[in-house]
């Protein structure tokens, strides 16, 4: 593998001559990320579960109403050689703060401006770490002072948004989307070392959020461009690579091969792992979702199934090795990636506790395993015109209506139902709380080239017509829909102990009835960018959330 | 993996950046290939400098003698079984012909690729001239050349069974000879003319009302307060707190909705026909419509 000569040293632009210094202690030991989701912010779902349900009750259903802004801060995204990051000015504005420059392009490719905030925000002892595509924050959780920026000059890639950090002791890890895993050093957002993780020759794109499992850094990428999947874990603290685990059979003989037309049209058929997934301490199993298959929706790939695509997988993460799969769309031709977040819930099934994973994923359908054996206990639908399919198979999976395929002369069929934003679950009312977009629209074949076509060129929807987005709540016992709220745009979901859920509507922050979705507080905020969090410092809880691109930290005022 | 476009309202016109196809994989211009201030474009494949035209030129007749036959003129594989070149990983890896020249000089032979005596500077040439092809491949792997789809190929409908369809389903609201007059001009490709008429596209505005020039009708909406007061007008938003509304006069009215009395809010979508209808729309209706509507001269 070559890559563009490393030229662009990593330098350090000092805006100002103070080190950007902390009060306390800084580091994260990874012992703190098997915490139940309470006072710090540990991972990009908050804790291991993923369920994104915090133990906090200071803000709960009977002061909610009282809950104000403690600050706001707004963020520049980086562009040309050195950032251009405007000082902030104004009366009252706070102290310049250090950027750090990175990246082995010239600038000339970051836009600037109004950065995508919609990553999971760390708080680790007080202070808030945030990334976007290309720029990463330390931010005080206290008062919304910015305390570094770091700014990434890119050589280019798909720019999706970046979905956050990671972070080991005082190491904190970004990926960017020219595909180099970046260790910075959570003090002070200068480099301790970057690593490739996947070609950009070959048009892999990183954006996933590193997740720290004890002496393990998980790490995922993307590609639209008929490469293979895979989940890679590095050693935390040297950057050396531990293991890779392909997401698609890659030799003769591997299992799912047979599902493929010819291995080489496996080792072709994407499978990307690009959300991070959940852990389960106990079993060392994680488990994460795979993306789409490439070609998407069309020719090339065989009639099978086409493991390990839009499957949630199992590996130990010691190993890596596969412990079970289940494919949530076998042999998809929509383009619906499986990787929203699995939901690990330990909770009554059957009779008895079982160690459950819950899952709602892009093609509209909400599923309950057990996360030990990845034995199917429940399916359940979504959405208004959620039509591609012809029921379930004998697996609960869901069966595809081949007379919903795209075609040439275009073919009427619902768009994806839920996506990245994050899910949510509490233990307190038992409901799954999801995101949910309707929309029909038409997809057509644009590329019926016999030998099989490529990357996703081959179809291009149009004719959209929307039905309404709404938070769906659902029973995990039964997959049943208990109630759905109708919104103007959805973002992710947060679940307290006080017995509230937070999420935004398109233009709202709001607070919701957990057991109802009846609106209790709101501001209005913006359009969020993922789920909201909550932190517990200085005996105050916080709620926060992005709007644009700005960070609002809420709190009760007294 | 595509991302979520949180698309609300009609969206027409997303598609057919695909007409405009380069014809066939000429080398590209080394000067312009492809390069771009757009992020979602620039993959090295892309951006990188070609080799001169005359390097191109040599490396493109050497393909076509050595190499079309197995992995064809276009590159995306061959009657004789070889790979598709445009999505190879050692393609895409390679920079200057040190992956694939040992390839072409026969270090793959176990797996059927045969040896072929080039020069060292030929088959860096024709390294040369895969990577000016790859330069050419669009955004999430859209290859380059024509698809050979053409408007017949969109066209399959029964235009008697399209029209019947608009008969029954269309007339109370459109009329071919009034609001859809030339609508056949109005979209010359097909596929544009599709997801216009199922998704009450820009220029079809309901009876006698202007169409508005970028986007689909707004909807209407009604507040009527509990003391039978009522305000109407077109709608700017609405959430659980509030309706914000455009008045007749060109008033803007916010009224909340959080009162524990609060008003009775309508919202009249004017595409609610057009989501009933699109609901249990089959393709082949759809497809027959369309034949139909294009027809109209």
């Amino acid at each position: 593998m070559t890559f563009t000569k490393l030229t662009s040293m990593t330098r350090l632009l000092c805006l100002v001559t103070t080190p950007a210094l902390v009060v306390g202690q800084i580091g994260l030991e990874p012992t703190d990320i098997l915490k139940p989701l309470a006072e710090q912010w540990t991972t990009y779902n908050g804790d291991y579960s993923a369920r994104r349900y915090s133990s906090l009750k200071q803000i709960n259903q009977s002061n909610v109403r009282n809950l104000s802004l403690a600050w706001v801060t707004r963020f520049t995204a980086g562009t040309g050689p050195t950032g251009n990051i405007p000082a902030p000015t104004g009366r009252g504005a706070p102290a310049p703060y250090p950027v750090v420059v990175g990246g082995l392009g010239t600038g000339e490719f970051n836009n600037g401006g109004s950065p995508r905030l919609g990553g999971g925000i760390l708080m680790v002892n007080g202070v808030l770490y945030m990334s976007a595509p290309d720029n990463a924050w330390a931010i005080d959780a206290r008062d919304g002072t910015i305390l570094w920026q770091y700014y990434w000059k890119t050589r280019g890639g798909t720019h999706t948004g970046n979905r956050g950090m990671g972070m080991w002791h005082d190491n904190l890890y970004l990926e960017v989307h020219d595909d180099y895993l970046i260790c910075l050093d959570a003090r002070t957002g200068r480099e301790k070392w970057k690593k490739e993780i996947s070609s950009f020759e070959q048009q892999y794109f990183s954006s996933f959020s590193p997740l720290v499992i004890g002496n393990h850094l998980l790490v995922g990428t993307g590609n639209d461009m008929d490469s293979p999947g895979f989940l890679q874990s590095f050693d935390p603290e040297t950057g050396n690579r531990q293991w890779i685990t392909y997401t698609v059979p890659m030799n003769a003989g591997d299992k799912g091969v047979e599902t493929w037309a010819s291995l080489d049209a496996a080792r072709h058929g994407g499978a990307q792992a690009w959300l991070p997934g959940a852990y389960d301490p106990e079993t060392h199993l994680y488990v994460f979702g795979t993306g789409n298959p490439t070609p998407a929706y069309t020719t090339g790939r065989g009639d099978g199934d086409n493991l390990f695509t839009c499957s949630l997988v199992a590996v130990n993460v010691d190993t890596g090795k596969m412990a079970w799969y289940y494919q949530t769309s076998p042999h998809d031709t929509h383009d619906w990636d499986s990787t929203e977040a699995p939901v690990f819930v330990d909770a009554p099934f059957g009779g008895r506790m079982r160690k459950l994973v819950l899952t709602a994923q892009r093609n509209g359908y909400f599923f309950v395993l057990d996360r030990i054996t990845g034995e199917h206990l429940v399916t359940g639908k979504m959405g208004l015109v959620n039509n591609w399919a012809l029921g379930l198979d004998d697996q609960g999976r869901p069966r595809r209506n081949p007379a919903k395929d795209a075609t040439i002369a275009g073919s009427i069929v619902n768009a994806d139902i839920t996506n990245f934003p994050a899910p949510a679950f509490s233990p307190d009312t038992g409901l799954f709380y999801a995101p949910e977009n309707n929309t029909l629209h038409i997809t057509y074949l644009m590329d019926p080239d016999p030998r099989g076509s490529m990357g996703l060129g081959g179809v291009s929807g149009g004719g959209a017509l929307s039905y309404g987005s709404y938070i769906d709540a659902i029973d995990y016992k039964t997959g049943k829909i208990v109630w759905r709220h109708e919104i103007s745009g959805t973002t992710g979901l947060l679940a307290t102990a006080g017995n509230l859920l937070f999420s935004g509507d398109g233009q709202n922050l709001v607070a919701y009835e957990p057991a109802t979705g009846k609106p209790l507080w709101h501001s209005r905020i913006g359009t969020a960018g993922n789920a909201p969090e909550t932190y517990l410092l200085d005996g105050r809880q916080y709620i926060l959330a992005t709007g644009g691109d700005q960070l609002f930290a809420f709190v009760l005022n007294q | 993996m595509t991302m979520p476009m949180l698309i609300c309202y009609a969206a027409v016109g997303l598609l057919l950046e695909l007409s405009s196809f380069a014809q066939a994989p000429a080398p590209a211009k080394p000067a312009a290939a492809g390069r771009s201030r757009t992020l979602n474009t620039t993959f090295p494949q892309q951006t990188r400098k070609l080799a001169s035209p005359d390097v191109l030129a040599r490396g493109k007749g050497l393909y076509s003698v050595n190499c079309s036959a197995c992995h064809g003129s276009d590159l995306r594989g061959g009657d004789q079984g070889g790979p598709n070149l445009l999505r190879s990983l050692t393609a895409l890896s390679d920079q200057h012909g040190e992956l694939i020249s040992p390839i072409i000089h026969g270090a793959r032979q176990d797996k059927g690729m045969p040896a072929f005596h080039l020069s060292d500077a030929d088959s860096t040439a024709v390294a040369e001239y895969i990577h000016s092809v790859l330069a050419l491949v669009g955004p999430q792997a859209r290859p380059p050349g024509k698809t050979g789809i053409t408007d017949k190929d969109i066209l399959i409908g029964n235009v008697s069974a399209g029209q019947n369809y608009f008969q029954t389903n269309c007339a109370s609201c459109h009329s071919v000879t009034g609001d859809l007059k030339d609508v056949a001009a109005r979209y010359k490709d097909p596929r544009a003319l599709q997801n216009a008429w199922v998704a009450g596209g820009t220029v079809m505005g309901r009876g006698n009302a202007p169409a508005v020039a970028g986007r689909g009708k707004p909807s209407t909406v009604t507040v009527t307060f509990t003391n039978g007061e009522k305000l109407e007008g077109t709608l700017i938003r609405k959430d659980d707190f509030i309706v914000t509304l455009l008045l007749a006069d060109g008033d803007r009215r916010s009224v909340s909705l959080e009162s524990s009395d609060p008003p009775k809010v309508e919202i009249h979508d004017p595409l609610d026909a057009h989501c009933q209808l699109a609901r249990n729309l089959s393709n082949d209706d759809m497809h027959n419509v369309t034949a139909y509507l294009a027809a109209i001269q």
